[in-house]
């Protein structure tokens, strides 16, 4: 494992975290706030040094309290971008990229910035650079220092939520060109599902649940900590046509989906978060309806929790949906694994911030604003 | 006019400047960033020269330099003249009894650094002396320079405590401060009044290039 992390501490907070990250992946520490995530983080760069921890990098020991091995962070080969970006605002996006080499060269800045689509800005100071901008220049000067661990802390909760979308969509990019293990912390399930291969739960100080999207959103205990509201299905889709309207059609395994104008050309592959709370279920195939997405499936695993609401997975040509519907309507229903079921999806119920490019690089180039040339050249 | 006088002033502020300033940054820092149990206590001391009378504290002064004490007779010794009533001795008063005026406006310009720049430029691999010169030096530099002319214009216009423990010997420990006291003293009216304007044109004019340069400092950061 690349990175390597065991934490236990009782304060600030009580804490008894431990979990790797493979290189080249990227693992989602999520939690609500105050539940330890950014103290971790805090513990891996150095910034934080907890009564009992370990840190290993790349077979290298950064941390051991038991063995009283402490690098200083400054000696530390880390890449953070902070939630404020604590960029220097005294040195322009270009300086501050290069106040995070071993010797500054201009040249190297110039192309990391290409990286992060800020090329123009290269001579602005931070103050003049709005929010968006400033995280970019933060990736930046994190990638800059060709880290061994990159670590993202809540690094899209000052931007609004159009910039998200779009910074999502950056970081999804110019994660196929990293080689190492990035640890991103957040208490906004649409940001880990959306950009994480893994997930971390962590509750009062302790790992609740470790594994993919996927085992996480089928597994009662992490959503527990994380609220059940956040239950949502990823789905993968290609862009396949903007219509007159300001619809997007979009080719899933599961059918088309019509979504409020989507960013990307078509054949740009994308991930789509669908709510568990915003999908209704029909036995029948509803007409009249005025919902554009009504997709047919067969009913599969069926959790009864403590509380009114029961999480039903529809099992759609291999891939699943999930809806959150009451403890009643199941009931009525008589809903058993193996009926066939119809989701029905109100195109309007899915926030532009919750589509994404895909993980994986696509088969053509898109004219995405968010790919134009530099993504291509790796780090 | 006295020249010597000015001449002696501008010196006596020029030493106590450069003699605080690695002190401002070094207490300064200290006070903003830690976080230690006797911290009330240490600002407190700093303070102390604001609220005391200078008769109360140049006493004390004379005290503690003065013969038959400890750094008196440690200063005859190796210089074989006593620090009161010399130059080196009012420097030495100038240099304490301008703490506050250094230290404070310092320690106000590093507390102004968010904590997380801090921490960000030891993650860009900054060791703590380049992260002084590269990020906290620049960013607090405003704070430092206000602490620099405080401490410049502030001796240049200090009586009592110079009185106390340098006398008033020509050369060496008059400064313009008290020979502008001496013209008054002996009805040299015309005198004391040059003095006085030479001392408000280089006190205005100390201070007013201070606030022009930190007002660039702060364009420069937007």
């Amino acid at each position: 494992m690349a990175l390597e992390i065991l934490v236990r501490a009782q304060t600030p907070i009580p804490l008894d975290v431990s979990f790797q990250v493979a290189p080249g992946e990227l693992v989602a520490l999520v939690g609500h706030s105050g539940s330890g995530k950014t103290t971790v983080l805090r513990t891996i760069a150095g910034l934080w040094r907890p009564a009992l921890a370990q840190v290993r990098v790349n077979g290298r020991t950064w941390l051991d309290t038991a063995a009283g091995v402490d690098l200083p962070a400054h000696r530390r080969r880390v890449g953070i971008v902070f939630q404020n970006y604590a960029l220097f605002p005294h040195m322009t996006a270009a300086q501050n990229v290069m106040a995070a080499m071993d010797r500054a060269d201009p040249a190297e800045a110039s192309r990391i910035l290409d990286l992060v689509n800020l090329h123009d800005l290269a001579d602005r100071k931070p103050a003049k650079l709005s929010g968006g901008q400033q995280q970019r220049v933060a990736v930046a000067r994190a990638l800059a220092r060709k880290p061994q661990a990159l670590l993202l802390d809540e690094p899209f909760s000052a931007v609004d939520r159009a910039t998200r979308e779009k910074l999502y969509s950056e970081i999804i990019v110019l994660r196929r060109h990293l080689q190492m293990p990035v640890v991103l912390v957040t208490h906004d399930m649409t940001e880990a599902q959306l950009l994480a291969d893994r997930m971390v739960v962590i509750d009062k100080g302790r790992v609740v649940r470790e594994g993919t999207t996927a085992q996480i959103m089928a597994d009662a205990g992490a959503l527990r900590a994380l609220g059940i509201r956040e239950v949502a299905a990823m789905l993968p889709a290609t862009i396949a046509a903007h219509d007159d309207d300001g619809l997007t059609r979009l080719d899933a395994p599961t059918g088309p989906l019509f979504l409020p104008g989507v960013t990307g050309a078509p054949g740009t592959r994308v991930q789509v978060r669908i709510m568990a709370h915003d999908v209704i279920l029909s036995r029948q195939r509803p007409v009249g309806l005025s919902a554009q997405n009504i997709i047919a499936g067969k009913v599969g695993e069926v959790v009864y929790g403590t509380g009114p609401g029961v999480l039903v997975h529809i099992d759609v040509s291999g891939h699943e949906i999930l809806s959150r519907i009451t403890r009643r309507a199941a009931d009525q229903m008589a809903l058993t694994p193996g009926d066939t079921i119809h989701a029905i999806v109100k195109s309007m119920s899915v926030a532009r911030d919750h589509v994404a490019r895909a993980p994986q690089e696509d088969p053509q180039t898109s004219d995405m604003t968010t790919s134009q040339g530099a993504p291509d050249k790796t780090p | 006019m006295d020249w010597t006088a000015l001449w002696l002033s501008l010196r006596l502020a020029g030493w106590t400047v450069v003699i605080l300033l690695p002190v401002a940054v070094l207490m300064g820092r200290l006070l903003a960033y830690r976080k230690f149990h006797a911290k009330v206590l240490v600002e407190a001391l700093v303070m102390l020269p604001l609220v005391l009378p200078p008769t109360v504290f140049g006493f004390y002064l004379l005290v503690a330099f003065g013969r038959n004490s400890l750094l008196g007779d440690l200063w005859q010794s190796l210089f074989g003249h006593q620090l009161v009533f010399s130059f080196q001795g009012l420097v030495a008063a100038s240099v304490i009894f301008n703490l506050p005026f250094a230290i404070q406006p310092a320690q106000r310009g590093f507390e102004s650094i968010a904590p997380e720049v801090r921490e960000a430029a030891a993650c860009c691999g900054m060791s703590p002396l380049r992260s002084l010169w590269k990020v906290e030096l620049p960013l607090a530099w405003p704070g430092l320079m206000t602490a620099m002319v405080l401490t410049f214009a502030h001796t240049l216009g200090e009586f009592g405590i110079v009185l106390m423990v340098g006398g008033s010997i020509p050369g060496e420990t008059k400064t313009i401060a008290i020979s502008i006291y001496d013209r008054v003293q002996g009805f040299d009216d015309k005198g004391a009044a040059i003095m006085s304007a030479v001392l408000v044109t280089i006190s205005l004019f100390t201070i007013a290039l201070t606030l022009w340069l930190s007002s660039r400092v702060g364009r420069r950061l937007s």
